[in-house]
């Protein structure tokens, strides 16, 4: 089992990459674009494996890409987008989006509308792990900010004082 | 502060905001940065409204209301790095107003795409990956590999000889189709659906879909609804064109 993982990690990151060329994010970042789907992915895998439904593994794998692509924004000083957006498109319900498509042509609309329901379930819920991770981290970043400055001017008026 | 001046600033925000926004950044991030570079140079009572199809901006009493139109999105992650930059190097006073402006005027000529033979090979390889991430057999990855680099071809040609982009993705679409099946038929290949699923990524519209809801949870809800047809559009553009294919 863990042979097959790391082989998935690679070939995510592979794919991931190579959605960073297409969508043209700066060449120097498209290592890490790599890296951010490969973490999401393995998430996403892992959870499936131990059996957890599809749409909270998105969910999970969307809200750690949305991490680690906050700390590489921070590192590169670039925007969050340009990590954030390949690296969720493995978790994209591709496959069901498809049968969806397929089931519609083949005039079978109750299974259409369940296919289409779970493919809507699985992009909102990926949707909601990005925008949930986001605001979870601006909040933790302001209050160690905040804290900081606080206590720096604690600092400063004990200075002052004495 | 000369008026002719502050022309030049709000030319130098619209500007900003317009290559942003073509470049496909989140609406609420452009409204931000341009008020950020409007509060940097003084400029308090500046209000910006930001939508995908045009901005209006307006400094307040003094000056009249600027708008410009945005006629085409694409992706294009490089410029809205080059932007960010020069907005935080212009609200850290690191370059004045006019050098922003000249800046901004060179990103907005240049062309930063890589050469189209390589975004083709790497839609190749991401369409071959990907059918080994939906469980395809390493059988299909030749069908796989021709038709994504086939399909993202086929739509940045059309797209630039006819400037509709959903006529183009439906053409791409129809032509993974073709591959896949005459891959199928031809013996290359065993499971059209995953042919076909890996090929199509490369056109999936993630930018939108993730920016759309983005937006709304941001409160930008005119953008959001705008992005989301989009995304539907593009989305309904693919599945009628494997659809075409796949009837006959």
């Amino acid at each position: 089992m863990l042979d097959s993982v790391f082989i998935q990690i690679v070939i995510s990151f592979v794919a991931t990459a190579c959605f960073g060329v297409i969508f043209n994010a700066p060449t120097k970042t498209i290592p890490a674009c790599g890296l951010v789907g490969a973490v999401g992915w393995a998430i996403y895998y892992v959870m499936i494996d131990i059996g957890v439904d599809e749409v909270q593994a998105s969910f999970l794998g969307a809200f750690v890409v949305s991490l680690v692509a906050y700390f590489f924004a921070r590192k590169f000083r670039m925007p969050m987008i340009i990590f954030s957006v390949s690296g969720i498109i493995p978790l994209v319900p591709g496959g069901i989006a498809y049968n969806t498509m397929r089931n519609v042509m083949e005039l079978d609309y109750i299974m259409g509308l369940q296919n289409g329901m779970r493919a809507f379930m699985i992009s909102g819920a990926i949707a909601m792990g990005l925008v949930f991770a986001e605001v979870f981290m601006q909040i933790i970043f302001r209050l160690l900010s905040q804290g900081k400055t606080s206590m720096q001017s604690f600092m400063k008026s004990k200075k002052r004082s004495s | 502060m000369d008026a002719e001046h502050t022309e030049m600033a709000i030319d130098c925000f619209l500007l900003a905001g317009r290559i942003m926004i073509e470049s496909g950044a989140e609406t609420y991030r452009v409204e931000d940065t341009m008020l950020r570079m409007a509060r940097s140079q003084n400029m308090m009572d500046a209000q910006s409204y930001v939508t995908p199809t045009g901005i209006i901006f307006s400094l307040g009493k003094t000056q009249p209301t600027r708008i410009t139109s945005i006629p085409t999105r694409i992706t294009d992650l490089h410029r809205i790095a080059l932007v960010n930059n020069v907005s935080r190097k212009l609200t850290s006073h690191l370059i004045s107003i006019e050098q922003a402006y000249e800046e901004l005027k060179k990103i907005e000529k240049t062309n930063y795409f890589l050469p189209i033979a390589i975004q083709v090979l790497a839609a190749s390889i991401a369409s071959g990956a990907f059918l080994l991430l939906f469980n395809g057999t390493v059988k299909d990855i030749p069908a796989a590999f021709i038709a994504g680099g086939l399909g993202l071809y086929i739509v940045t040609i059309i797209h630039n000889m006819t400037r509709v982009k959903f006529f183009s993705e439906f053409l791409a679409a129809v032509a993974i189709g073709i591959v896949a099946s005459a891959a199928i038929h031809y013996g290359y290949g065993i499971e059209i659906d995953k042919i076909i699923i890996g090929s199509v990524m490369p056109l999936v519209p993630g930018l939108l879909i993730t920016n759309a809801v983005r937006d709304m949870m941001a409160g930008h809800f005119t953008a959001g609804m705008a992005k989301g047809a989009e995304a539907f559009l593009t989305a309904f553009a693919i599945g009628s064109g494997i659809a075409l294919v796949l009837s006959f």
